[in-house]
């Protein structure tokens, strides 16, 4: 048997370790490269990973991230010269998704951005990091420190259950229950200093935990003893986020696309959209106000036979788009895909094809999520 | 009724003249979750070596070769329900096709089941 997949280049590259590689291993970990890491793809199974997560809650190890921390002098207008954020309306303790763009309104990475008390604190994809930490070195001044975390390990604690288990685990000034979606704050883990932020790739409610890189393994350890808690691998990572509709880095957007493309206006905040000032203004203020040529949409198959990444799409006898993620949908038993199709056929129910190994398979542009978000907002 | 296995974790059961061909229990462990299997059409001439069919995982699309040349004979009608039946099941419910046996030379260079053991053992 031959995997698709193996992106063979990767296996000739010297790997890091996780802060706590042998904490999967002991847990029966298969261990698969990934953004220059070893990384676990799945404890027993992706499909059971997957439901677990949906319905109890799942564990992640996403240290290979890059966590970030920006200071200095008139820190938000450097920061909003470089990212298309209005930072004038992001509070202490409120975190946004944002994105990095270059001259020519490609995406370069999207990040989340938090407000800390007198800094900036970033998580940057795992492998496009050290690009990101030159790209913002370069733009900007040279009063502003740029510190790379490199002591700090993520997990990330998913699903509807995440918030009572962890909750038995965190002290802090204000319970954990105080945090929503998209808030973050300071809070104390079996003695460690960790910082929560109420957000995740799942679509589930759940909380990324910053925390020290030498602490990960106990804290860990502490959080699978919980009964509702499991690890959970990159695999079911990949099929959660692509039933939430949340677009992967690399895959979904990339460099040759542009974020207004990709459906991501929210990462270019209301004021910056009029006033511009950011890498690419000029390209993404003309497609806001005429729109672009493709779109990325959701796409239900019908059947059982997934289409994968790079699978081209057509309507009638007219190849108008590619599939940038697909697999199947363990909750909804069924394929889904994303893609990138012309615009005049990206109309939410628009009947289209895709071809897999010379089959032509019938698909349904879809709104996304396919499963829908769960979010805590506050009760 | 002799059991030959393939480097690329086939199985192939020989009863009088037609191979019946699955995928190993080790195969399936690492494929995981099976949630498609594509199987070749009857009537089919496939060499050995050659894709026979394509199993899906949730994660992954993966080519299944014909480990000896042959005339395809049937189709496991089962899959197309119930392609989990892989998983639970890949040396006995979950075998894939029947092919004729062109070449019983082909069988010779397979190894018997002591012989993937030890093979797998080695991965």
């Amino acid at each position: 048997m031959t995997d698709h997949d193996t992106d063979e280049h990767l296996e000739d590259l010297p790997l890091n370790a996780l802060p706590h590689e042998a904490w999967h291993l002991a847990r029966g970990a298969r261990m698969v490269p990934f953004a220059g890491y070893n990384m676990p793809i799945q404890y027993e199974g992706i499909v059971a990973e997957h439901t677990w997560t949906r319905e109890n809650a799942g564990l992640f190890d996403v240290s290979h991230m890059g966590q970030l921390l920006l200071s200095g002098p008139d820190l938000d207008a450097a920061v909003e010269a470089v990212l298309p954020i209005d930072l004038s309306t992001l509070k202490l303790g409120q975190q946004r998704y944002s994105l990095l763009l270059d001259e020519n309104g490609g995406v370069l990475d999207d990040l989340m951005v938090s407000r800390w008390p007198d800094a900036l604190y970033l998580v940057v994809n795992g492998a496009t990091k050290w690009d990101d930490l030159g790209t913002l070195r370069e733009a900007l001044p040279d009063d502003i420190t740029l510190n790379y975390l490199d002591d700090r390990a993520l997990l990330a604690l998913q699903g509807p259950k995440a918030a009572d288990a962890l909750a038995r685990h965190v002290t802090g000034h204000y319970p954990l229950s105080a945090l929503t979606f998209m808030r973050f704050g300071q809070f104390t883990i079996a003695g460690h200093d960790v910082t929560i932020a109420r957000a995740g790739y799942t679509g589930e409610d759940g909380f990324e935990i910053s925390l020290p890189a030498d602490a990960a393994a106990e804290i860990a350890d502490l959080l699978c003893a919980e009964p509702e808690v499991k690890p959970i691998g990159l695999g079911a990572r990949d099929s959660l986020r692509l039933e939430a509709g949340l677009p992967l880095y690399g895959h979904d957007m990339s460099l040759e696309t542009s974020p207004i493309e990709a459906g991501l206006i929210f990462g270019i905040n209301k004021r910056r959209r009029t006033e511009g000032g950011f890498p690419g203004a000029d390209r993404i203020i003309r497609e806001i106000n005429e729109g672009t040529a493709r779109k990325w949409v959701g796409l239900k198959l019908d059947g059982r036979l997934p289409a994968r990444e790079g699978a081209e799409v057509f309507s009638g006898s007219d190849h108008i788009g590619t599939v940038t993620s697909g697999g199947f949908s363990p909750t909804l038993g069924a394929p889904i895909a994303m893609a990138y199709v012309a615009s005049a056929d990206a109309a939410i129910g628009t009947a289209l094809e895709v071809e897999v190994r010379g089959k032509r398979l019938a698909a349904t542009v879809s709104p996304t999520p396919f499963v829908p978000h769960r979010y805590f907002r506050g009760s | 009724m002799p059991r030959y296995f393939t480097d690329e974790h086939e199985w192939i059961d020989v009863e009088d003249d037609i191979a019946t061909v699955g995928i190993t229990e080790y195969a399936q462990g690492q494929l995981g979750d099976i949630v498609f299997v594509e199987l070749p059409l009857v009537g089919a001439l496939i060499e050995q070596g050659k894709d026979a069919a394509v199993v899906e995982s949730v994660k992954a699309a993966s080519d299944v070769y014909a480990p000896i040349t042959g005339e395809i004979t049937e189709v496991n009608p089962a899959l197309e329900e119930d392609p989990a039946l892989v998983n639970s099941s890949p040396e006995d419910d979950g075998w894939f096709f029947k092919m004729t046996i062109a070449d019983e030379g082909e069988l010779d260079a397979l190894m018997d089941e002591d012989g993937y053991k030890a093979f797998v053992a080695e991965l």
